[in-house]
């Protein structure tokens, strides 16, 4: 497949890090914010082929492991509620709320459906008039304008019946959560491609330049990532601090202008809690007050909600490239991908899931 | 979450009053949103997520990356580096 198999050519890979270890002189730590990246990494075995003076930590991009528990909890509120169709990215149904999940309140007899896109989420608002159909628009800026073009679409509709529970992300603030942070060990970045495609890279030639940390803009094959690394290494090594681009095939530094004029018009920057981090001001993105009409936290009564995260669970600290799976007890014991105590356990994109699934 | 999936534009039709398309993954053709890349035409390639095209892929920079890293390869052979494999007894 053009545009996919040219980039899993083993020489090639195996060529991009003999040259990383020819140019390496220094050990180096280098954070892939990308969940998405983390497994590719974890599932090709590209950190086992990497020289041992490159430590790969792995960042917290993986918005189904972020999303803050109460927002859990909310959601199974909803989804428990009569003349509700629950609709959510398949990746939500087995996060742990505060004693259940998604998938279990469907077992319950919750209409609980996984859609691959939220249009088909307002397709379904359309044939059910008589139901309430909300959607979990949970994601970073990738999944943003698929999220904001189904309440336009709704609107444009007029359906009175679609509504969104927004949990929405955004990387640089978190970029400047983690490199502002004392406990803070990263030198380098690799930059989630897609976020980028989107967003374009232009937010963070501030940050690389305020932290004095290199960064480069990493797409999601394997010679992608070793490409990207060996660009971020030769910068470390170099003394710079630039911001580079390793997948212009998709990215461009303005990103896609057309997306972020509909993600500006539809939603408004907002201070966000992550899950197992806390609080990172204006991290995240949620609906205007015009588009009060199709927020789902306005438009059901949820009641109060008190939280409860699993003691043993030490999501929050590999979230942060703090630890990793195996320094907590119940990884691969209490806790497996059946039944997950925190949700790095669950996503596709989960650290926790990665190093579970690839047995490392 | 945030993959994407390379595939080729293969149609292009409105429905519903958005620029929507027929994707071929490689055999496999689902619909996708086109709304976001309007300059998009068939037989173009892009990335799609969640059902939505976010990037047009561009062969010219697919080209001059694969041939930057393959004359990295082609270096290494030249002046004999090997990998770590290569040197473990």
């Amino acid at each position: 497949m053009k545009f996919i198999s040219e980039y899993r050519d083993a020489d090639l890979v195996r060529g991009v890090i003999a040259e990383i270890r020819r140019i390496i002189k220094h050990p180096w730590a280098l954070m892939e914010i990308c969940g998405g990246q983390t497994h590719a990494i974890i599932r090709y075995g590209i950190d086992q082929l990497l020289p041992p003076e490159i430590e790969l930590v792995h960042g917290p991009g993986c918005p189904v492991c972020v999303t803050p528990l109460e927002l859990i909890d909310k959601a199974l509120v909803i989804a428990s509620q009569p003349d509700v169709i629950f609709t959510s990215y398949g990746d939500m149904l087995r996060v742990p709320g505060s004693g259940r999940d998604l998938f279990l309140v469907k077992a319950l007899g919750a209409d609980v459906r996984v859609v691959y896109s939220p249009l088909d989420a307002v397709k379904m608002a359309q044939e059910n008039p008589g139901k309430q159909v909300v959607f979990f628009a949970i994601g970073f800026e990738t999944t943003a304008p698929a999220n904001v073009m189904s309440v336009l679409q709704a609107r444009a509709l007029g359906l009175k019946n679609y509504s969104i529970l927004v949990s929405h992300v955004r990387v640089p603030p978190a970029v400047h959560a983690i490199l502002g942070s004392p406990a803070s060990r990263i030198q380098g970045f690799l930059l989630a491609g897609h976020v980028c495609a989107v967003m374009g890279y232009w937010e963070y030639p501030p940050l690389a330049e305020r932290y004095a940390v290199p960064m480069t803009v990493t797409g999601f094959e394997p010679l992608d990532i070793v490409q990207g690394i060996l660009t971020n290494v030769r910068q470390m090594e170099n003394g710079k601090k630039d911001v580079e681009n390793a997948y212009p095939r998709a990215v461009t530094f303005e990103g896609n202008q057309p997306a972020q004029k509909v993600i500006n018009q539809v939603f408004m920057e907002c201070d966000r809690k992550w899950r197992g981090i806390g609080t990172i001001p204006l991290s995240g993105w949620c609906l205007r007050p015009e588009f009060d009409a199709y927020n789902a936290e306005m438009r059901f009564d949820i009641g109060e909600i008190h939280t409860q995260e699993s003691p043993l669970c030490i999501a929050g600290l590999i979230l942060q490239g703090l630890k990793k799976p195996h320094d907590c007890t119940a990884f691969g014991t209490q806790c497996t991908p059946e039944h997950p105590l925190g949700a790095t356990m669950v996503s596709s994109e989960g650290t926790c899931a990665a190093y579970y699934h690839y047995h490392r | 979450m945030c993959l994407a999936i390379p595939g080729k534009i293969v149609e292009i039709y409105e429905a519903g009053g958005l620029k929507m398309g027929k994707i071929d993954f490689n055999g496999i053709k689902r619909e996708a949103c086109l709304e976001y890349v309007p300059e998009a035409r068939i037989g173009d390639y892009t990335v799609i997520h969640v059902g939505f095209a976010i990037s047009l892929l561009s062969e010219k920079e697919a080209r001059e990356s694969l041939e930057f890293l393959r004359d990295i390869t082609r270096f290494e052979d030249e002046v004999g580096i090997e990998t770590e494999e290569h040197q473990s007894p």
